[in-house]
């Protein structure tokens, strides 16, 4: 079927789930905001048809190339395949560029100080330029992402994106300096980042993901990296919208107490309003695809008398124009309605049950993983104890089987385990980056 | 009521330059609209479109408490003249609707004919039932009195529209909750209004609950003879089922349609009374045909409602009723006896007439209040209980809800609550019935209608429904 608009933005849903009955005096307001973006130009895997717009898209992959990429040697042509899968999977069309990283970053492709248009090729240079990749040097991911930057805001297009890899600690930049770097970036373009062998630092890629909005994961094994670079791009491809943020009114005398992605993984946006009008305020969610993300948001209201009813949020997907006004592009209402009706109030609505358990989760294997790590194992079985029964209870299986290589489970539904003695790396390090995922509500 | 020297300045009157309503050109001197025939001459106040509605003087109440109440309201001013807003958190509550709040489905036809008469009566209840208490001070809040003039306004600028009743600082936003403090803005149906020639229905939101789920139809129509009949129908939505709102106002109005179609095609009363309540079923059951809700949660309850419905045929009047709503007999001679005239089916109702508890304490039991008949998808079975009564002396048949009924469950203190002169002022007795249910607690919606025996048509200066 033909497009005759140009415009590939899907159209947008809000739904809120929540018990909108409070008793009296009651201040809490809980509600689940699923946000379902629908009929994009994302092609879902289909081939696209001539009459489709050339994405308007940038990417750029930086690889980690320091010194210990190269030990195993395998480590570091496994990263040249999975660049080179990634730039197999860009669509024509689509800006990109390669970056080497180590204590400086380096252009790889084009070199010429911008992106490259990808058709064939460009691909073929680009994987050709990928051979001239050594390991050698050190890590310093701030000047990979500062780099990135630069060669992202050369080009005008609407999805901005990086992809990160790297397989140790930013040892060679000081934390402030990351920190300072992603401050810059944040907002400026998304990133995915990638964890590969067990020696990098978990903390700090979350960190770097959650930043620039985009999805952390280990790669234990450098075999699988082509397979993830792929999916990452493709991931990329899809999206169609940049910098939604998800904004949201309170009433006079309303207090936020918390605004957090609770799916696809567990993000809390508290931190990062950024005030857009009287009594609202907006978060950044990134860029979307055709794609559905929860989001828990808890509000304290004024206490208004049984029978009255108050708006106690109001949310809005509002999508940057140029030069005018953002546009909403949906919007939800979070009620509250006073009852004595006791039945009614003290009712919890399953949504926001089931995601206060994920939360709690994710909340539970890192504290358990910190308590293990300094040696308090009464502390660590019993939070990761009660992370097995959070993850039974709520049918997180890709959870619990993490959860599994990292405790003996005795009794899942009690949360009863015992601490296993010897633990891979690998399984520690992948339970901790994954935590943060979560499942949906069973249905 | 409003104290007048506070709210007289602001509510002087001001000739807009446009019709509020149709957007004709004014002059200084008119009076009114000469296109829409609208009442431009009413206090505005400022910012805002005027008009008293036009309904104040033909409910012979002083127009001077509503132009009051519906000329104050100027934002920032907070709340001064606003008797009943001073220290009531529920002050807000009972003005008429916001910009936005669209007339619900099935809303008394009165109503939806002339908005204003109904937000001016509900104005003016403030002035008329002033002594049975604060609670019925409904004018106060009334700044937004005619629903006419909202839509102009909230079209002509942003500053210009409506202003939060609640906090006085705020718009309303599209979705009908102020801008600023959040709060819900009245609805059409938080509190309605109706009187016809022989026949009056008051309908509100009681203090408790958050949404007006009773509706009434009242109507009149002649038989083949030509004379004349009256009905009332009362609908309470339960409100543990899904959109009960919409279950009673679908049920008032069908069964009200089906009652006064059949009398008027010659059909015998009970047969028609019986037909009523079988077409508001099929009304309430059609609800449930249609789209699911899409707010997530599993509605295990379809929409359900009570209905009980009374009309005046010459000598004799006949009742109709599923579920807990009733209706009373109450002579004008207070010494003769008054009677209950449904028997509930309810819990406590099924105890008591089973000979298993006595009245007291089945009514005492928490369980007393669960309906074993209604109307909706989900009834267990239809059995409408109609009854005919041929009454020897003049009195008035009171059609109500439990919101009213729980404050004079007996025969003998509904006799006692209902004014004297019900018959010659049905709209006054159902407010005073209100006012009675609102000072004991108003812990559910009220609904009461007013029927008085014979039926009063033709009196003389008052105008023809």
């Amino acid at each position: 079927m033909p497009k005759f608009s140009k415009s590939n933005v899907p159209q947008f849903s809000v739904d809120v789930y929540q018990n909108e009955y409070l008793p009296e005096g009651g201040r809490e307001v809980n509600a689940i905001v699923t946000v379902t973006a629908t009929g994009g130009g994302t092609s879902g895997g289909r081939p696209l048809d001539g009459g489709t717009p050339a994405p308007d898209a940038g990417v750029v992959v930086m690889v980690d190339c320091s010194g210990s990429m190269d030990y195993p040697p395998t480590k570091m042509r496994n990263a040249r395949d999975a660049t080179a899968a990634a730039i197999d999977t860009l669509r024509d069309g689509v800006a990109f560029a390669v970056v080497a990283g180590t204590h400086q970053a380096r252009e790889v492709y084009p070199a010429d100080g911008g992106l490259a248009t990808a058709d064939p090729a460009t691909r073929a240079q680009a994987k050709q330029s990928l051979r001239k990749l050594t390991a050698g040097g050190g890590t310093a991911i701030g000047t990979w992402l500062k780099l990135a930057d630069r060669l992202l805001a050369g080009h005008d297009v609407a999805i901005r994106h990086g992809i990160l890899l790297t397989d140790g600690r930013n040892e060679h930049e000081k934390p402030e300096d990351l920190r300072a770097a992603l401050a810059a970036c944040a907002g400026r373009f998304t990133c995915d980042a990638r964890g590969v062998g067990t020696d990098w630092e978990v903390k700090e890629l979350t960190g770097i993901a959650s930043a620039l909005l985009g999805s952390v994961d280990i790669v234990a094994d450098p075999e699988g990296l082509a397979a993830d670079f792929q999916s990452m791009m493709e991931n990329a491809m899809g999206k169609e919208v940049a910098d939604v943020a998800l904004r949201l009114w309170t009433p006079q005398g309303a207090e936020i107490a918390f605004v957090k992605q609770v799916a696809p993984t567990v993000a809390d946006l508290s931190a990062r309003r950024t005030e857009s009008g009287p009594r609202a305020g907006d978060y950044p969610t990134g860029s979307w695809g055709d794609e559905s993300r929860d989001y828990h948001v808890c509000v304290r209201v004024p206490a208004a008398g049984v029978g009255q009813e108050m708006l106690a949020a109001r949310l809005s997907l509002m999508l940057p124009q140029p030069g005018g006004a953002p546009e909403a592009l949906a919007q939800g209402l979070v009620r509250a309605v006073w009852t004595d009706d006791m039945a009614a109030s003290t009712r919890i609505s399953p949504q926001v049950a089931h995601y206060t358990g994920q939360a709690e989760l994710a909340q539970v294997i890192q504290q358990g993983l910190e308590a293990r790590k300094a040696g308090d194992l009464d502390s660590a079985t019993a939070k990761l104890g009660r992370a097995v029964q959070l993850a039974s209870a709520s049918g997180n299986e890709d959870t619990a089987k993490l959860l599994a290589k990292v405790v003996d489970v005795v009794d899942a539904a009690s949360g009863t385990v015992r601490l296993k003695a010897r633990v891979a790396d690998a399984d520690e390090m992948t339970l901790e980056t994954r935590s943060t995922k979560t499942v949906r509500v069973k249905k | 009521m409003p104290p007048l020297p506070e709210s007289a300045p602001s509510a002087a009157p001001a000739i807009p330059a446009v019709c509020p309503v149709c957007a004709e050109p004014l002059d200084a001197e008119d009076r009114f609209c000469g296109h829409c025939g609208h009442d431009v001459s009413a206090p505005a106040p400022a910012g805002r479109a005027p008009g008293t509605p036009v309904g104040a003087q033909r409910a012979g109440e002083p127009s001077a408490a509503a132009a009051a109440s519906a000329g104050d309201g100027t934002p920032g001013d907070g709340t001064p003249g606003h008797a009943a807003g001073d220290g009531d958190p529920d002050a807000f509550r009972l003005a008429p609707p916001g910009a936005t709040a669209a007339a619900p489905p099935g809303t008394s036809g009165a109503a939806a004919d002339d908005p204003g008469q109904e937000a001016a009566a509900n104005a003016d209840g403030g002035a008329d039932t002033g002594g049975s208490g604060d609670t019925l001070v409904l004018g106060a809040p009334s700044r937004l009195a005619d629903p006419r003039e909202e839509e102009p306004a909230a079209a002509a600028t942003a500053e210009s529209g409506p202003v939060c009743v609640a906090c006085g600082v705020g718009g309303v936003d599209d979705d009908g909750y102020c801008e600023h403090c959040g709060h819900a803005q009245p609805r059409q149906r938080d509190h309605q209004e109706k009187e016809l020639e022989g026949v009056a229905a008051v309908s509100d939101r009681g203090l408790r609950h958050h949404r007006n789920e009773d509706a009434f139809a009242i109507a009149a129509a002649s038989l083949p003879d030509g004379s004349p009949a009256v009905s009332a129908v009362v609908c309470d939505g339960v409100s543990t089922a899904y959109r009960p709102d919409d279950a009673s106002a679908a049920a008032a109005v069908a069964g009200s349609e089906s009652l006064l179609g059949a009398l008027e095609r010659g059909a015998n009363a009970k047969e028609a009374m019986h037909g009523a309540l079988m077409a508001a079923f099929e009304a309430v059951t059609a609800l449930a045909d249609e789209e699911p809700p899409t707010d997530g949660r599993v509605h295990h309850n379809a929409p359900a409602c009570t209905c009980v419905s009374a009309v005046v045929t010459g000598p004799v009047f006949t009742v109709g009723w599923i579920g807990d709503s009733r209706a009373y007999w109450i002579p004008d001679d207070r010494s003769r006896p008054p009677a209950r005239l449904t028997e509930d089916d309810s819990w406590a109702a099924r105890m008591v007439a089973a000979g298993l508890m006595s009245e007291a304490e089945a009514y005492a039991d928490a369980r007393a209040h669960a309906i074993t008949g209604w109307l909706g998808a989900d009834a267990v079975e239809v059995d409408p209980h109609v009854a005919a009564f041929q009454p020897d002396e003049p009195g008035v048949i009171v059609v109500c809800t439990d919101g009213l009924w729980n404050y004079a469950e007996s025969a003998t203190d509904m006799a006692d609550a209902v004014p004297a002169d019900a018959r010659s002022r049905p709209l006054a007795s159902a407010r005073a019935l209100l006012g009675l249910a609102l000072d004991g607690g108003g812990h559910d919606n009220v609904t009461v209608a007013v029927l008085p025996f014979p039926a009063a048509v033709s009196r003389a200066g008052f105008p023809s429904a």
